[in-house]
């Protein structure tokens, strides 16, 4: 904020570049900051609905982050939820809408947890902590970043899941015909939710064990 | 001995801090504790000596072991060979026995003790005993057909994932080897329920005599089919079909009676889950609903591995309740969830396992209230006391 208004940043400066990746890793919003868990769970049984889920996520924070960051300064401070939660029902209602219109399957098999991104902890949270405070730009770039460090651990949960619950990837066997009659079976629990659990918890456990800064101390 | 001695002592100075193979400190150290009663003590501080340690314990729970490992062997061959309406000598179907069961206990070890030991080197700790017990607590309460990468999967999945995570051994919340068990019954349900797997080489085997079923007093009783269910002194003497370790309650008593000789399994939880599970029994007879909740009680604490849960699971000082009230408010919930589980879910025709490992999630808060409620009631007292 303490820059001139005048000086116009560079698009992909040092700066921006590093709101944009930091969430990929060290402010990762499911594993470090472990938000938007619940429909990290709920949605990775197979890849295809994990990554539409995701692009709708990213879609919705980054222009959320835009819109709230450009109303912020006539947005009184009393009333910001509701403020935030009427553009961030809007987008999530096209968003909707689209997936509705041109991936009815996945669309169905993601039920209710596209309509309950309104409630994605990562949004508020992104909301409330950055676009509140930043110019536009930054904070389109911010909603995108966080977007994608979303996705990247439900794509990656997504893929463990059905490669090991039902041995495809996309709906297509990968697993070779002779290995099942060997004797080799799908693992079921894959499929039940407390191993999405269990499966971020690994991410998380490798994850802390490469960068030991994020381990918390106690 | 003196043999064994003198060669772990050539070995020791290369795995020493500065030795040849510093690396493998841990791996040398847990093969040198095992063997031999280390010889170091603690030099400072307040401290009990007891004769035995950890390892030496762990030694004992598989000794008890032992009866219901041998005669599972046994009634393995048995089955088989009553599948297949062969009448055959004594050795003829311990040997088919051993050969079926042996694979499933050396799979369980190795993979665990594998996961074990990469912990330790990784993490520089010595490796923990804890191990011994559960590799062998997992093959017995397997059916014999359970494919033997299902029961590595499995284990490496307990130990890693319930043991290692948490902390390792002493850390863990849940019992690994009932981890294993609930791994393989939820990720492959088919091989862990049903009526075929009980009897090695009964799915798709030639040859078996009609009208065989292979089920389990237990699938026979949720089945409906409370008239064939073995009579008491089948039950007890175990030539019924289950798990490899469950089947004969007379090889589990005597584990009983050695881990309680000893004291190394706890008489309170014993005692409890025993009550626990008589109590819920009677309150299902007196409520007679259906057929399943009129069964007599010696029926149904002698069906399935209500026993062998209690005496073997149940008691794990690790999982289980620590302070004197716990335990017996911990073993008789066990009890009850037991056979509470069994009688009311059909999807689950065996309850003990989820008994015991919903009451190892409940044994810290059932701790915490236990010690609580003393301190207040110590309070109280000194409050009294000084008042008058």
């Amino acid at each position: 904020m303490s820059e001139d208004k005048n000086t116009r940043e560079p698009m992909f400066s040092a700066k921006i570049v590093k709101i944009l990746t930091r969430p990929f890793n060290l402010e990762n919003p499911i594993t470090v900051q472990v938000l938007g868990i619940c429909s990290a769970l709920a949605v990775t049984v197979q890849m295809k609905p994990a990554i539409v889920m995701a692009l709708s996520v990213t879609v919705v924070t980054a222009f959320s982050n835009l819109i709230i960051s450009t109303l912020r300064n006539t947005i009184p401070s009393r009333i910001r939820i509701i403020v935030q939660l009427v553009v961030v029902a809007a987008l999530v209602i096209i968003v909707d809408q689209v997936l509705k219109a041109y991936v009815y399957d996945v669309s169905k098999k993601l039920s209710v947890f596209v309509g309950l991104i309104i409630t994605n902890c990562i949004l508020m949270g992104r909301l409330e902590a950055f676009a509140m405070a930043q110019k536009p730009w930054p904070s389109f770039v911010d909603g995108i970043g966080n977007g994608i460090g979303y996705g990247l651990i439900l794509i990656t949960v997504g893929f463990f899941r059905e490669l090991l619950g039902s041995g495809k990837i996309f709906g297509i066997d990968v697993v070779p015909q002779f290995l099942y009659d060997a004797g080799y079976v799908s693992n079921g629990l894959m499929i039940l939710p407390p191993m999405a659990l269990i499966t971020i918890g690994v991410i998380i456990w490798l994850q802390r064990s490469k960068n030991r800064e994020l381990i918390d101390k106690s | 001995m003196k043999a064994l001695r003198k060669l772990l002592d050539n070995i020791k100075p290369h795995v020493q801090p500065g030795g040849k193979f510093e690396k493998f400190h841990s791996t040398f150290d847990a093969f040198e504790t095992f063997l031999f009663v280390p010889n170091t003590v603690t030099h400072k501080g307040s401290h009990i000596r007891d004769s035995i340690d950890l390892k030496r314990t762990m030694s004992v729970v598989v000794i008890a072991l032992i009866p219901a490992l041998l005669f599972g062997m046994y009634n393995v061959g048995y089955w088989h060979f009553a599948s297949l309406g062969q009448e055959v000598s004594f050795m003829q179907t311990f040997t088919f026995g051993l050969l079926k069961v042996l694979p499933l206990v050396i799979v369980s070890y190795v993979s665990g003790l594998g996961v074990e030991f990469i912990f330790a080197q990784v993490r520089g700790h010595e490796v923990n005993e804890g191990f011994l017990v559960t590799g062998m607590l997992i093959p017995l309460v397997m059916p014999v057909d359970v494919p033997l990468w299902m029961v590595a999967v499995a284990t490496i999945f307990a130990v890693t994932i319930g043991k290692e995570a948490f902390g390792g051994t002493g850390m863990n919340v849940f019992n690994p080897a009932l981890l294993a068990r609930a791994f393989v019954f939820f990720a492959y349900p088919a091989k862990i329920t049903g009526d075929y797997i009980w009897t090695a080489g009964l799915s798709g085997g030639t040859g078996i005599i009609d009208g065989f079923s292979g089920a389990t007093p237990l699938g026979l009783a949720s089945a409906g089919q409370m008239d064939k269910i073995p009579a008491i002194n089948e039950l007890l003497l175990g030539f019924i079909p289950g798990s490899i370790g469950e089947t004969s309650k007379i090889a589990i008593l005597i584990g009983a009676a050695i881990l309680l000789l000893t004291g190394v399994g706890s008489w309170r939880i014993m005692l409890s889950g025993l009550l626990g599970g008589l109590s819920m029994t009677l309150i299902f007879n007196a409520a007679g609903a259906n057929a399943y909740m009129e069964l007599s009680p010696m029926t149904q604490i002698l069906m399935g591995s209500f026993l062998f849960g209690i005496v073997f699971m149940a008691t794990d000082p690790v999982t289980a309740a620590q302070t004197s009230r716990g335990k017996w408010i911990y073993g008789f919930l066990v009890g009850m969830f037991a056979i509470m589980i069994r009688v009311f879910n059909p999807a689950y025709p065996e309850g003990t396992m989820l008994a015991i490992l919903l009451m190892n999630a409940f044994a810290p808060l059932i701790d915490h209230y236990v010690i609580e409620a003393n301190i207040s009631k110590r309070l109280k007292r000194a409050l009294k006391a000084s008042n008058s």
